[in-house]
């Protein structure tokens, strides 16, 4: 298969490059709001990728994935404000801590197909939220969430308190999950998740424990989401409850579905449509979400399968950062 | 005991409105086992519907036929509203995405759901609304001490009868049995020659009207709309319709009527800020031990 296409830029690595050379180069052109506007980006692609290996890789319905980014988000709100932990060190607690909360709360409901298991993610991100509000032990603050959280330090003068630091932070994060996620599409995890989305019980069948990859996709899944609670915990200073309601699961859901399932590029062109467009659109103010939903649907409608959808193999996003693998393939 | 069946009463009150949104996601879940997001906002769009028409139209045919004309002429004319709507909703949003398969119409079904609520905002404005309160009756009942309002009553009666009509259209009627079969199977029932364009086409009627005149009750009982309110009416409507059994219609019922009163008994027994939590974990226990709802069958898996 002829892997190098001739594009616009020459081939899909220089179009790589170029898309790099200009996130690089962006936050440097334009105003704070503008960094800000394309950090949140960011969230959404961590969200977007961290939803993806629940949905897109072996196709299970999440629909409660905002519960698990509470989770990491409030980990890291609670112990930084009550403990005074600093906030890098939390990122990695807030990733065990939302990927345990998958596994607790998962492990009952793993076994439950489709849209049974929907309702029941669903309920979880619910009943996560109304916890959250509730103020459980003097924890969460209620409806007014925890506020005063550091920002990350990486010791001495190296602390991340500018929109520019931030956007660097979390598009480093993005872009080192991104390799990971590649590596993990390619693995025996990677494909055995994927057979189970194509054929359950021919997974079963052919010894992959079910039940197994299932819990460990939900598990990797929140944690990486609970990444994504501790940054944009400490770039906002404050979690509320409202952060993360049952739309904010939606809009992630969607994120996966029009990117395309499965599909890296694809996520992170999802991640970009659902945080830049109301941006973008802001003038129209009161029609921007209208004209949201509507575009949505064309989206479905046109490309049902997603902006940039999986091909079958998935090579696609590897070939552009590794040269070796195109002699195997 | 008063208080529990004041509770009681209450819950089924709310209890049927969960089962009359319900049915409408079940009908549609069913024929096309697609969650149908925007059903809460027809929901919502039937409540505004019928708020206008109270204010405008209404108002003259409660001068000429008292307050229970009014009420039912604007629930009525919601209902035709709707069901117009619904139709031209899936003409628009769904229909070109059949085949595509279930989850691109989850995702145009959320866009649609979006549409409608920023259509609501657009039209009626961001703010709250109120019912107006001398268009609706306000009569309180005293029986055997238990309080009730004849508001109430109408409501639970009004719900009943509107169930009880849906139950025998698909039960025993020809369009029902038209509906059952391609809920079974789409392809074989084609075969027989039911016209599965015009299953949809009445269930897309049917579903939003049910919803749009819960909307009108809704309104009357609590007076305040807001155009955000069909979001959650509809988590809890699609969770009674889980519970119920997905695409089983006495299911849905019964689990907009079950959930109703425990989320009441919850509210008045254990907590009324954790009510929903309590609802959300009894949906999760009934799942975990009976994956298919309360009332929903066993079905073999597929190999």
């Amino acid at each position: 298969m002829e892997r190098v296409k001739k594009g616009f830029f020459g081939s899909q690595q220089g179009l790589l490059f170029v898309i790099v050379g200009l996130f690089v180069i962006y936050p440097f052109l334009v105003s704070n709001y503008y960094i800000d506007v394309v950090f949140f980006f960011g969230i959404y692609a961590l969200l977007g990728l961290s939803l993806n290996i629940v949905l897109g890789e072996v196709g299970l319905f999440d629909l409660g994935h905002a519960g698990f980014y509470a989770i990491g988000a409030y980990t890291t709100a609670i112990l930084n404000t009550k403990l005074g932990i600093p906030i890098l060190l939390l990122l990695p607690v807030s990733a065990i801590a939302a990927g345990l909360f998958a596994y607790i709360v998962c492990s009952p409901i793993i076994h439950l197909r489709g849209d049974y298991l929907c309702i029941v993610t669903i309920g979880m991100g619910e009943i996560v939220r109304l916890a959250l509000i509730n103020n459980p032990f003097d924890l969460t603050g209620g409806p007014n969430g925890v506020y005063g959280i550091d920002f990350p330090s990486f010791g001495g003068p190296f602390v991340v308190d500018s929109s520019i630091e931030y956007y660097f932070l979390i598009w480093v994060i993005v872009v080192l999950s991104i390799i990971g996620l590649i590596r993990l599409q390619r693995s025996r995890i990677g494909r055995a998740w994927n057979c189970i989305r194509e054929d359950e019980v021919a997974a079963g069948a052919s010894g992959i424990d079910v039940r197994y990859y299932k819990l460990l996709a939900f598990v990797i899944g929140a944690a990486l989401a609970g990444v994504a609670g501790n940054i944009y915990a400490s770039k906002l200073m404050a979690v509320s409850p409202e952060s993360f309601s049952f739309w904010e699961s939606c809009m992630l859901f969607c994120i996966v579905l029009i990117g395309g399932m499965g599909s890296i590029p694809g996520i992170l062109i999802g991640a970009a449509f659902i945080s830049l467009f109301p941006e973008i659109f802001r003038p129209f103010a009161m029609y921007r979400m209208l004209i949201f939903g509507l575009v949505m649907i064309l989206m479905m409608m046109f490309r049902p399968g997603g902006v940039w959808p999986r091909k079958r193999g998935g090579a696609e996003f590897v070939s552009l950062l590794s040269r070796k693998r195109k002699k195997d393939a | 005991m008063q208080v529990v069946f004041e509770q009681i009463i209450n819950g089924l009150t709310i209890g049927s409105f969960y089962a009359l949104i319900a049915l409408g996601y079940s009908m549609v879940y069913g024929v096309l086992k697609l969650i149908n997001f925007a059903h809460g906002d027809f929901f919502t769009l039937g409540s505004y519907l019928g708020y206008t028409l109270l204010v405008f139209g209404s108002a003259f045919i409660t001068t000429h036929f008292g307050l229970w004309g009014g009420m039912v002429a604007a629930m009525l004319m919601a209902a035709l509203c709707l069901a117009f709507i619904g139709v031209l909703v899936e003409r628009a949003a769904y229909r070109p995405i059949y085949p595509a398969g279930r989850l691109p119409a989850v995702v145009s079904a959320l866009g649609a759901s979006i549409v409608l609520q920023n259509a609501i905002m657009v039209i009626w404005g961001p703010r709250y609304q109120a019912y107006p309160a001398k268009l609706i009756p306000n009569i309180h009942l005293n029986i055997w001490g238990i309080n009730i309002t004849v508001l109430q009553i109408v409501i639970l009666v009004l719900s009943f009868v509107l169930m009880g009509i849906l139950y025998y259209i698909i039960q025993k009627t020809v369009f029902g049995a038209a509906i059952r079969a391609t809920a079974l199977d789409k392809d074989t029932a084609s075969l027989m020659g039911i016209n599965f364009n015009k299953v949809i086409f009445f269930i897309f009627t049917l579903g939003p009207a049910l919803g749009a005149m819960t909307g009108v009750m809704v309104g009357m009982y609590y007076r305040q709309i807001s155009f955000t309110m069909g979001w959650n009416y509809g988590l809890k409507a699609f969770t009674a319709t889980i519970l119920g059994g997905i695409g089983n219609l006495p299911g849905a019922m019964f689990g907009g009527l079950i959930l109703g009163v425990l989320e009441m008994l919850g509210a008045a027994y254990i907590s009324a800020a954790w009510k929903d939590v309590f609802v959300f974990m009894i949906l999760i226990l009934v799942l975990i031990f009976r994956p298919n709802g309360l009332f929903g069958e066993k079905i073999a898996e597929k190999v």
